[in-house]
């Protein structure tokens, strides 16, 4: 096996309901899958289960070839719609936790010049996502677009293999959504990330990604419609490389969008 | 425009607060004037002059007996029971509630436990009290612990176990141990409302804290009270009731107060 990510043969049920059935799936390095489907049909649940959050009911899961323990760990990083960053610590405090629980087992509070240097990665990271000028706000403060970009410094000062996504910019209005289309897929770029994205939106889940999975059940039993799960009816390979042609498409879709904001104002 | 609209501002609402307030004094002072025209000697319904003859004694003259300032005596000794008793439940229900809210195992096993202790009525308990410790001071702040910390611990574990999935998975993903999460995510979290656990447990504290005193004891505002009942009293009992009352709120205003302080991430977006 040479890929980064691999799902053999992953079944999740739930009491007696199956949502999903005989996943399979290779992810590669540097890949953005972008992973779509209707309501219910296990997208988070695969997400979830990848994450560690969840185990599945039968099938295994390997990183690197090597079995991946069921519990969330530091070589996957996750941003969820809401609720990834935390209230109580200001922006810069949010970032540097992950470097904290590291190198401070016990304290997970970092000292002196160990957390100048802490700080420093933290705002570089910061810069990056375009945060650097308000690092001392706490997350109350700042607008959905700005804390998921907090979540996203966060998740990445640990380097993550993996980065997920769980319809990260589903709350955000269309205008920041686009801004945040183009500082993942810069990030991406830049990083070199590998990248499973969940969304809702279509549109969203092809121009970013460099590959789309489509999840939903494949039969349906009219008299028992929980017995069967969803696994993945459609695989496509996207543009395998996205040079700066991207930047202007994503242009071209906040133009778009902006234009059908407007006719329908 | 709709009552549920009407906004009122500040100025308006000090001077409507304290609309009712003046009512009933004057109420009392008018039932007061009424009684003592009627009978000078009137011990039930005092005037402010007869509480201020009847308080100065308690205030300013030392005990014969003691030596002390018996008013101040009092407000100290029942300070101390009410701070200890507020201190041990407060420390309790934070460590207790914090690790029941974030490690499920100890959940399933002390919860059951904590919810049955607090079902029982803590004055039934006082006897038991009594006999295990004595009439000394432990028995007074131990009543206050009981009463108080099973509804705390609960609120505390129920407030952490509450905190949203989502952040304890996302503190994992960035290398958190159970133990750094009680102390970075949870820990911080639980403060605000641990304060304000305490300053709805203040009431309770002082209901048991004069239940005590009321019992067995021979200093402490409640004990007071419940003397010189006997003797019908009435100067000095609504003096003293006026003392606890402004006392609870001082206490409820300076947590209050210390919780917008300490955690301004916890009080809306204006910081």
């Amino acid at each position: 096996m040479s890929a980064l990510l691999s799902l053999r043969g992953i079944w999740v049920e739930y009491g007696d309901k199956i949502v999903l059935e005989k996943v399979d799936l290779d992810v590669d390095a540097g890949s953005f899958v972008s992973i779509i489907g209707p309501s219910g049909a296990g997208k988070s649940s695969l997400l979830r289960i990848i994450l560690g959050q969840e185990v599945p009911t039968r099938g295994s899961i390997f990183l690197d070839d090597a079995p991946l323990t069921p519990e969330c760990g530091p070589d996957r990083g996750v941003v969820f719609q809401r609720y990834s960053v935390f209230p109580h610590l200001s922006v810069l405090q949010n970032t540097v936790f992950g470097l904290e629980c590291t190198a401070a087992p016990f304290t997970a509070r970092l000292f002196g010049s160990a957390r100048r240097a802490a700080e420093k990665d933290a705002i570089e990271m910061l810069d990056s996502v375009g945060l650097g000028d308000s690092i001392h706000l706490y997350p109350a403060q700042m607008s959905g677009g700005m804390q998921q970009r907090l979540a996203i410094a966060q998740a990445l000062i640990k380097r993550p293999r993996i980065l997920l996504l769980d319809e990260p910019f589903g709350a955000l209005d269309p205008g920041i959504r686009a801004d945040m289309h183009a500082l993942i897929l810069r990030l991406w770029r830049d990083y070199s990330l590998t990248i499973i994205m969940v969304t809702h939106d279509i549109r969203e889940a092809f121009t970013l990604g460099t590959r789309l999975i489509a999840l939903d059940k494949r039969r349906i039993d009219p008299h028992a419609p929980h017995r069967f799960g969803a696994s993945a009816v459609y695989d496509l390979p996207l543009k395998p490389n996205k040079g700066p042609l991207e930047e202007e498409i994503i242009t071209a879709d906040i133009i778009q969008e902006n234009e059908t904001r407007i006719g329908y104002e | 425009m709709r009552w549920v609209n009407r906004q009122v501002r500040r100025s308006d609402r000090i001077l409507l607060g304290s609309l009712p307030i003046l009512m009933l004094l004057l109420l009392y002072m008018f039932f007061a004037a009424q009684r003592h025209a009627l009978n000078p000697a009137d011990k039930i319904l005092p005037l402010p002059a007869g509480m201020a003859s009847g308080m100065s004694a308690l205030l300013f003259q030392p005990d014969q007996l003691t030596g002390q300032l018996t008013f101040w005596a009092d407000t100290l000794a029942s300070l101390q029971r009410l701070g200890l008793g507020l201190g041990i439940s407060t420390l309790t229900a934070l460590i207790v509630g914090l690790v029941l809210g974030v490690l499920p195992p100890v959940r399933a096993t002390l919860g059951p436990l904590v919810t049955g202790i607090a079902v029982i009525p803590p004055i039934a308990l006082l006897p038991i009290l009594f006999i295990a410790l004595g009439l000394g001071e432990t028995a007074k702040v131990a009543l206050i612990v009981i009463g108080i910390t099973p509804v705390m611990v609960r609120d505390i574990a129920a407030h952490v176990a509450d905190l949203p999935r989502e952040q304890i998975v996302k503190a994992q993903t960035l290398g958190a141990s159970s133990w750094q999460i009680m102390i970075r995510v949870a820990l911080p979290q639980a403060m605000p409302r641990l304060l304000h656990a305490v300053r709805l447990a203040l009431g309770p504290a002082w209901v048991f804290l004069i239940s005590a005193e009321a019992i067995a004891s021979d200093i402490g505002l409640g004990y007071r009270i419940f003397l010189v009942r006997r003797y019908l009293s009435m100067d000095v009992i609504i003096p003293y009731v006026a003392w606890i009352a402004g006392l609870a709120i001082m206490m409820d205003i300076a947590l209050a107060f210390l919780s917008q302080r300490l955690f301004p991430w916890a009080h809306g977006a204006r910081h």
